[in-house]
């Protein structure tokens, strides 16, 4: 039995270095669920020793292990802090994948991740009900007769985590192909993430306008379909692979020079491609070509020679490190220097700026009050700071920090760093107008 | 097992979730940070004095062993059920109830984290020296409990140095209250002092009145480097003898250097006999900077071939990695390791390297020594493979020999780690039977019965 539990586990650790976990406990001091629980069967030193005793048959798939292996929130803080270089996060995803495979799952799951995620089209429509409740005036008045109050307050902080909805999807409004302005310096394929597409358009068209005012053609397939992040925290590696095959097929294509997203879930599953398809012999080298090429726009942004806005925004600016972006792909000091690129801007740095907001993708939905209280954490750091505004580069930490300044009354504004960037070019070019138009 | 009236008696003092009881739980809770295991019959997380004392007043009742714990980072399995009953998991007594800046006295529950209580401090201007390498991940009740020391205790002292009192709680439940405030007091016995380093063998830990102290403002390092192993231990006297008490002086040998060079690349002299790390603080940076002048002459003076001072905070954080990192280098090289604690009058320490390096050479496994040369408090840590039951034959006879030897040259068995169960084949040898008879004495005053965390720290009587 041992022996056939190992094998599904496809990196599960060989013996070695499960006797090179020296359970020394300091991955316990990183992990935000076990800093709120206390309870040591939530951290990672205790994850790495379940999954063992499971290989070993010692131990089975029970309810509670799989609510352990999901209550993680895959922030890899155990994985960055480990001195011996065990990846405690990475040994409860692959689990989710051995849970997947070998025990019924919840009916809801395939239509979700099979009939929904996969398919632009379906989620679009999904968001309508959400987009007419805005549109109608509905919100407003719910909000203003107090109707929320009535709901349970899970329900109340969800209605405040989503942002007001672009009338029509991003996908479809935007044009294929984006000429730069002035001289055309770089060919860049552009990778809308499904949120980016639906909910924060606005954000993605300013990442595409500020790519181009810096000598981009950008290009924005429109077919583009899920990275599989989703898939991927739900365990079904099967379908992250087909989903993989496609965009890698609909991207080289275009032969660009760089291929970049604005979400840093989707940039650390794209850039995760080569490695997920290394055993496929048609893909695996189209997969490492592909995710060489991808960059998050801070990070593409801050290794060409952008141009500083003239526009000013005045602002005290605080900045989150998505789990996605600092630790998934090493990107931390990019995002701030674009930040600070921006006149006018007062950067401050937070406390524990990359202690997870307890986002994690759907905690809010299935680990309602861990979710909340890792938030908690984030948001004392958040208001400690006295930033009028808090920037940061992933929409699922964004719509968590949102909804977390609404529960913990923290007065900020939630923005992607590109957003300020391009707000500051358009005051810039709004000042330009108003100089010409005096005649000045 | 424990029966279910008693389950439920404990879920209603402390609430159905802080009683643990799944397959997943009680394996969760079966280890430390050594490779011991052995799983409990069930976890209780109490949240503050009342709820311990009324959990250990049912567990009295019915005979039930309990075991306290922190956050498990013991490296002498103290903290593992073999006896099964109940883990008594103080994590969530995690306040820090009172800052007192006038007298400069802390009060706080017995989970608290030790680092994120140093961080609260340090903010205020304050400063609490006890610095166990494992303050990310251990607690105060746990330092407590070991009379845990760190690279800061040749100036500052261990953690009983910084116990003005306690609260704690007794096997049938009664809460002892002990010390206080006042800084001198010679009322009864110290009984403070003789709850430190007990490892959870004579009552629970639940509060504590810990003494502060400024913060010091400026800190000065160097890592200076030896051909000659004797060199670096002379030196150590040498300094103290010019009238510098520096915060730290921690000894790597050729073989920790080695191992963290091959790991790290930090550029570290690998043909070095030994490297010192030494450290000057203080309030006054014209003293602190003096203070490490006079540092480094001694050490050319004793022979030092290089004495290297961190021009910067970056550079000093450079210097410390390698040392913060021996731990786990040694992970990298082979399976397993058995770090020892010993302790050993400070003149001793060359002789006791040489015999350290002699013992590895007999039986043919790596040793590694590194440790607090300051105070003479040495970690040799043995690598081997625990599958090969050969190897694991040889390092337990390595372990004797090297207690032999601390004990010849006039030392001890632990200076930090405390003897847990790891260390019990030894303690006579270390302490003679009329100690060990005391001991188990006061032990059956405070726990008749036998129920706080049997068999751990001494022999049953
Ligand atoms: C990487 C690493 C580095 C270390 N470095 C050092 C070092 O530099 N110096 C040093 O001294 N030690 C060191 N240690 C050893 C250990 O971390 C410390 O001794 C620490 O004090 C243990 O605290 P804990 O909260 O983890 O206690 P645990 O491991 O949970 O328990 C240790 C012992 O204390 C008892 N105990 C815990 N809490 C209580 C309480 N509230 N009341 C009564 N008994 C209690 C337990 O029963 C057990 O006997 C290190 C350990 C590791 C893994």
């Amino acid at each position: 039995m041992a022996q056939r539990r190992r094998e599904n586990i496809p990196h599960l650790p060989t013996e070695e270095q499960y006797l090179n976990c020296i359970r020394c406990g300091l991955c316990l001091s990183a992990c935000p669920i076990y800093r709120e629980t206390l309870r040591e069967t939530d951290g990672p030193r205790a994850h790495v020793v379940l999954v063992r005793k499971y290989a070993e048959g010692e131990l089975d798939i029970s309810p509670e292990f799989v609510d352990l292996m999901y209550k993680c929130l895959d922030c890899e803080a155990c994985n960055a802090i480990c001195p011996v270089g065990i990846r405690p996060a990475d040994l409860a995803m692959e689990m989710r994948q051995v849970i997947h495979k070998t025990t019924p799952q919840p009916w809801l799951k395939k239509p979700i991740f099979h009939g929904y995620f996969p398919h632009p089209l379906i989620q679009e429509l999904s968001v309508l009900p959400l987009l007419l409740y805005q549109r109608l005036g509905l919100q407003t008045l719910a909000r203003k007769l107090g109707i929320l109050k009535l709901l349970p307050r899970q329900l109340q902080d969800m209605e405040h985590m989503v942002p007001e909805l672009p009338a029509r999807s991003l996908r479809q409004v935007l044009p294929e192909e984006i000429p730069p302005m002035g001289e055309e310096k770089h060919r860049v394929a552009f990778f809308l993430g499904c949120f980016q597409s639906t909910i924060f358009a606005q954000e993605s068209e300013a990442t595409v306008r500020v790519m181009a005012r810096n000598g981009c053609r950008v290009f924005t397939p429109k077919q583009v379909k899920c990275c599989g992040m989703p898939a991927a925290g739900y365990g079904d590696i099967d379908l992250v692979k087909s989903l993989a095959r496609f965009n890698i097929d609909l991207f080289l294509p275009l032969n660009p020079d760089v291929i970049v997203t604005d979400c840093a879930t989707c940039g650390s599953t794209l850039k995760h491609y080569g490695e997920i398809l290394k055993d496929d012999p048609e893909y695996a080298q189209k997969a490492e070509a592909f995710s060489a090429k991808v960059r998050d726009i801070s990070e593409f942004l801050m290794s060409i020679d952008i141009r500083a806005p003239r526009g000013e925004i005045r602002a005290r600016v605080t900045y989150h490190d998505p789990c996605h972006l600092v630790r998934a792909q090493k990107v931390r000091k990019q995002p701030r220097d674009l930040l600070k690129l921006i006149p006018g801007v007062e950067f401050v740095e937070m406390k524990e700026s990359d202690w997870c907001c307890g986002s994690a993708g759907t905690q809010i939905l299935t680990h309602y009050h861990n979710s909340l209280a890792v938030n908690r954490r984030k948001m004392e750091n958040v208001r400690a700071t006295g930033a009028d505004i808090v920037a940061t580069g992933c929409p699922g930490c964004q719509m968590q920090l949102t909804m977390g300044s609404n529960h913990y009354n923290v007065n900020v504004r939630v923005v992607h760093p590109i957003q300020l960037l391009e707000e500051a070019y358009r005051r810039e070019e709004a000042q330009i107008a108003d100089e010409t138009s005096t005649g000045e | 097992m424990i029966e279910p009236r008693v389950v439920k008696e404990l879920e209603a003092v402390v609430g159905k979730e802080h009683v643990l009881s799944s397959p997943e739980d009680l394996i969760a809770y079966s280890y430390d940070s050594t490779f011991e295991e052995h799983k409990p019959d069930i976890v209780v997380s109490p949240a503050n004095t009342e709820e311990v004392s009324q959990v250990m007043r049912i567990a009295y009742r019915e005979n039930i062993p309990v075991v306290p714990r922190g956050m498990g980072s013991g490296l002498a399995a103290a903290s593992i059920p073999y006896s099964g009953g109940m883990v008594l998991n103080l994590t969530r007594l995690n306040r820090i109830l009172e800052i007192d800046q006038e007298n400069m006295i802390a009060a706080v529950e017995a989970g608290v984290v030790t680092a994120d209580f140093q961080a609260t401090v340090e903010e205020m201007g304050l400063f609490y020296p006890p610095d166990p390498s494992s303050i990310k991940h251990s607690t105060i009740g746990g330092n407590i409990a070991c009379n845990a020391g760190g690279p800061r205790c040749l100036k500052y002292g261990v953690t009983s140095d910084y116990v003005l009192g306690l609260t704690a709680v007794l096997p049938s439940g009664e809460i002892l209250k002990t010390g206080g405030k006042a800084i001198k007091n010679v009322t009864g016995l110290n009984l403070t002092q003789l709850l430190l380093g007990s490892e959870g063998t004579l009552a629970v830990i639940t509060e504590a009145l810990l003494r502060l102290m400024p913060k010091p403002k400026y800190t000065r390092t160097a890592m200076v480097t030896y051909m000659q192993l004797d060199d670096a231990a002379r030196t150590v006297n040498a300094i103290l003898l010019e009238g510098v008490v520096p915060a730290t002086i921690e000894l790597m040998d050729d073989t920790t250097i080695n191992t963290i060079e091959e790991y790290l690349h930090l550029g570290l002299p690998t043909d070095a006999a030994a490297i010192l790390i030494i450290e000057t603080d203080g309030s006054d940076e014209q003293t602190v900077l003096r203070e490490m002048e006079t540092v480094a002459r001694v050490a050319r003076e004793c022979g030092a071939t290089d004495v290297k001072v961190a021009q910067s905070d970056a550079e000093r954080n450079e210097l410390w990695r390698g040392r913060r990192s021996v731990s786990p280098s040694l992970a990298r090289r082979r399976p397993n390791k058995l770090g020892e604690d010993i302790s050993v009058p400070r003149s001793a320490i060359p002789e006791a390297i040489r015999r350290i390096k002699a013992i590895s050479a007999k039986y043919n496994l790596p040793i590694v020594v590194f440790g607090h040369a300051g105070d003479g408090n040495l970690h040799p840590n043995i690598l081997f493979d625990k599958r090969d039951p050969d190897e694991w034959h040889r390092v337990e006879q390595i372990s004797g020999e090297i207690f032999g030897m601390a004990v010849e040259l006039g030392g001890t068995l632990t200076g930090e780690h405390g003897v847990g169960v790891l260390k019990q084949p030894y303690l006579e040898m270390a302490l003679g039977k009329t100690a060990i008879a005391i001991q188990q004495g006061i032990k059956k005053v405070f726990d008749p019965k036998g129920l706080l965390n049997p068999g751990k720290k001494f022999p049953a009587a």
